[in-house]
Order: structure tokens, then C-alpha cells, then sequence
């Protein structure tokens, strides 16, 4: 597994929100999860495909802590 | 003396989704024309299960009806019941903004919850592993999901509640509804949409043993009949808008009719030939309502179709209006039984029986009785109270009247 890349997050954002036309728009990696509409149970089902998908096991803490797009594609390759 | 006011319940808005027709103008045309749902499964290879046929909502695509964001986190019945609220908020005009900000709260019932949801996540967790369950599966599978999901799209912040008496349940969410009204809630959005038309949901109607074994949709489910040998199940369901009646009046709101009566009873065993607990419940309805058998034009029954539980129940109504005393209306023989959705659905039939003087038939051909008036064919006469009978599995009886807007008994 090389990298998580933002465009892989998008992916599985599509899946969890089941916005299948769900693109990144300017910005989008530093906006807040909060402001782009997206709850905790988004990020919780996002977080079960990136462990069945990445391997990459996200705790509860890990998820209380990102904030926007880009601290979690960081935090995901930091663990892959 | 407004401190010791007793809030009278209209009901202002209506939404229906069932096998005979998704929104209230479809259905009612269904029903009245005495057209029927049933047909056999669809929605999963139902080959090796008993029965076969069901009470399908059809030709519905989630995504034609709700939020995409609302898709990966919904059954299909919350999908149904979604579809079903809005279309009763927005029959009545109302909207959470013009109401004060706890003014509208919510009451539903329900069965199985999100049971087809559950069954894909079991089969996920079984089948794949834990990791693979759904975070949606946390509160999807869920006998609350209807009114979390109705409560949150529709930014209801009044009081919610949801109760699970099986059958009963539809009726037993609008007395719940009205309760709270009179506690001083202005808009209750109440009802239930059920339904567990899935390998899961069918292994358990199974096991209850009251599935008809009946191939033939014209004949599977035909209640009060000597031959019932079962129902058929369905989905589907109504809301209904329960609204203080001074507040409905305030703002000039279309008045389908008023809750004039609720009982709910129980029955250690509703098959014992001594209980009376059904028939207990509609005496303390009427009582509620103010109105003697006499004033009832019309009985939705609960209509099980099997045997036992059928016989109970006329000898329920037959002693209560006497033989051939009262029309009896059995629109579910052409929607199937639909659990909690049931007792709704009847009550928005009966509404609509009120508004457009129309007795519906049954859907299916059911031979007469010798001492019932079942209706089977549309029948044009002046609808003022209506009475609406459940029962579900365990025990639980429920009776509910409505009244026509201008019908005070007092």
C-alpha cells in the first residue's frame, strides 16, 4: 500500500454520504468536517472503510481529534 | 375555562404510502375502486418459503423521494415512512418554522424497525466480520429510526416517542399522539409505516404460523371467511397530522376530521373464547367519544384471517352492534397486513371515508357472513364516526374513533 490520497478519502466520502457525485471542491481538504455537513457517524462509517480498505485502524480518540479532510488523509498514511 | 381544557385532536394532514398506491390521492382511488396490492414477492426469491404473495409498495425508488445523504443510513420501511411524513406535513400547510420551536412533536410505532438493513448487516458480520458491520446499523435496525429520522428531517423538537404493540401499534401511537396534545403539544406528526419483507422478516411471520398457504392473490387473504386459512403480510403505512384543534382553527387549516376516541386493552390470551379485551376496547372508545354504537357508521376491523382470532373478533363486533348492525370495511385485504402500519392506514381510510362519503370494499371477494355487513362493493353514504380496531400478537388491543369535523357529540 503506497499512500491514502485525498482522492481515495473522496471515494469512500461518495459511499458513506451516498453523494455519488460527491467532488472535492476548492478548499475542501481544509474545510471542517462540521462545516462540510458531514457528522460523527460519517466519519465512524468512513473509518470502517479505511480499515477494511487501508488496514489502518482508527481509535475514537484519533477521530475526536481530525478535523478537516487533510488531517485525515495525513493521520491514515502516517498508520498505513 | 381554558385551565381545565381538554384540547380537542384534529387531524390536519394525512400522507399514505401502501401497496395500493404511494400518496393519498392514488390509495384512496385504489381503495375505493376496490383495487388490490397483492401480488407475489418481488423484492427477495420468497421459493421455498411459505406463502409467497405480499403487500408490496410499488414501483418505488428511494432515491426519486429522499436526501441521497439519507440513503446509505436508512431502511427501506424508514425510506417509506420518510416519504409518508412529508407528504402529511405538507398536506397540512404546516411548517416547523411557523410553529413555536417545541410546538411539533412526534409519535410513531413500530414492529421490526429497519429489519431488512439488519438482516444485510448480519449477514455482514457473519459473513465478512465485525469490521465489515455498517455504522449506520447503530441506530437503522431500530424501532425509534422512524421517529429519530422524521424528527431530524423535518427539525421536529417536540416530544417524541415511539411504542411496539405489534398490530395495535398504529392505533396506539395516535392515542399516544393525542395525549399529548392535550398536555399541550399544538402538532403531533403521528403514525407508523411497517413492514419486514426480507428472508428475515418472512422466517419470523413463518414461525408465528399465520402466514395463508393460499397461491392465489384473489383469495389468499380473506378474513371472516370459513376458508381463512391466513393473511398475507404487507408494508406500508400512514401519518396523520394530530392538531390541538384551537391551533388549527387559528391559522385556517383544512380539517379532515377529529380523534374523538381511544381505548387500549389487554388480553393475557386474545384467543381464549372468554377474553373480551377487543371488544373492552371499543366500549371505552365509544364511551371516550361520546357516542353509542348507534352513531357508528362504519368498523375497520382488524381483519386477521385466521380462524380463531376472526371468530373472536365478530363475536366482538356482533355483540357490540348486533348481527348485520354496522357496514365493515376491510381495505387490508388489498395491502396485506402491515403491522403497526395497519391501524394507521385504517384510520387515514376512515378519514377519508368521512371527507368523501364513500364506505371502501374489500379487495378481495370475501363470501357473506351471517353476522357481518361486510362491504364489498364502494358504498356511497354520510360518514360522521368511524370506529378503527387492531389487535397485535401477544395480547394488545386498541380502538379508536373518529368523527367527522362537524360531528360533536356534545
Amino acid at each position: 500500500m503506497s499512500s491514502f490520497t485525498l482522492d481515495n478519502l473522496v471515494t469512500l466520502l461518495r459511499q458513506a454520504t451516498g453523494e455519488a457525485d460527491l467532488e472535492a471542491a476548492e478548499h475542501f481538504a481544509d474545510t471542517t468536517f462540521t462545516d462540510l455537513g458531514y457528522d460523527s457517524l460519517v466519519l465512524l462509517e468512513t473509518a470502517g472503510q479505511i480499515s477494511r480498505n487501508y488496514g489502518v485502524v482508527l481509535s475514537d480518540d484519533d477521530l475526536e481529534q481530525i478535523e478537516t479532510p487533510r488531517e485525515l488523509v495525513e493521520r491514515v498514511n502516517a498508520g498505513v | 375555562m381554558s385551565a381545565t381544557r381538554v384540547a380537542g385532536c384534529a387531524i390536519t394532514g394525512l400522507g399514505v404510502v401502501a401497496p395500493t398506491g404511494i400518496g393519498v390521492p392514488e390509495y384512496w382511488q385504489a381503495t375505493t375502486s376496490g383495487r388490490s396490492g397483492i401480488h407475489p414477492v418481488t423484492r427477495f426469491d420468497a421459493s421455498g418459503y411459505v406463502g409467497g404473495l405480499a403487500g408490496e409498495v410499488p414501483g418505488f425508488t428511494a432515491a426519486d423521494h429522499i436526501p441521497a445523504r439519507l440513503l446509505p443510513q436508512t431502511d427501506h420501511v424508514t425510506r417509506l415512512s420518510l416519504v409518508a411524513a412529508s407528504e402529511a406535513l405538507s398536506s397540512s400547510g404546516l411548517h416547523a418554522e411557523s410553529v413555536a420551536e417545541f410546538g411539533i412533536g412526534i409519535s410513531t410505532a413500530s414492529t421490526l424497525g429497519g429489519f431488512e438493513f439488519g438482516q444485510r448487516e448480519l449477514e455482514h458480520l457473519w459473513g465478512l466480520g465485525r469490521e465489515h458491520v455498517s455504522a449506520y446499523q447503530s441506530f437503522a435496525w431500530f424501532y425509534a429510526v422512524n421517529t429519530g429520522q422524521v424528527s431530524i428531517r423535518h427539525g421536529l423538537r417536540g416530544p417524541g416517542s415511539t411504542v411496539v404493540t405489534d398490530q395495535a401499534g398504529g392505533l396506539d401511537a395516535l392515542g399516544a399522539a393525542r395525549r399529548q396534545v392535550r398536555g399541550g403539544t399544538p402538532v403531533v406528526v403521528a403514525g407508523a409505516v411497517d413492514g419486514g419483507l426480507c428472508p428475515l422478516g418472512w422466517a419470523g411471520f413463518q414461525s408465528a404460523g399465520r402466514l395463508s398457504r393460499d397461491a392465489d392473490p384473489a383469495s389468499a387473504y380473506t378474513p371472516f371467511a370459513a376458508s381463512a386459512d391466513g393473511h398475507v403480510p404487507g408494508e406500508g403505512g400512514a401519518y396523520l397530522i394530530v392538531e390541538d384543534s384551537e391551533h388549527a382553527a387559528a391559522r385556517g387549516a383544512h380539517v379532515l376530521g377529529t380523534i374523538t376516541g381511544y381505548a387500549a386493552t389487554f388480553d393475557p390470551d386474545p384467543e381464549d373464547p372468554v377474553a373480551d379485551g377487543l371488544s373492552r376496547a371499543a366500549v371505552l372508545a365509544l364511551d371516550d367519544a361520546g357516542v353509542d354504537t348507534t352513531d357508528i357508521d362504519v368498523v375497520f376491523p382488524d381483519a386477521a384471517g385466521h380462524a380463531p382470532a376472526d371468530r373472536a373478533e365478530a363475536a366482538a363486533i356482533i355483540g357490540l352492534f348486533g348481527p348485520g348492525g354496522v357496514p365493515i370495511s376491510i381495505p387490508k385485504t388489498g395491502t396485506g397486513r402491515l403491522l403497526a402500519g395497519a391501524g394507521t392506514l385504517d384510520a387515514a381510510s376512515a378519514l377519508l371515508a368521512i371527507e368523501s362519503s364513500v364506505i371502501p370494499p374489500a379487495a378481495t371477494h370475501l363470501p357473506p357472513h351471517e353476522g357481518l355487513d361486510l362491504v364489498t362493493e364502494p358504498r356511497a353514504t354520510r360518514v360522521r364516526h368511524a370506529l378503527v380496531l387492531a389487535r397485535g400478537s401477544g395480547g394488545f388491543n386498541a380502538a379508536l374513533v373518529v368523527s367527522a369535523p362537524d360531528a360533536h357529540s356534545d
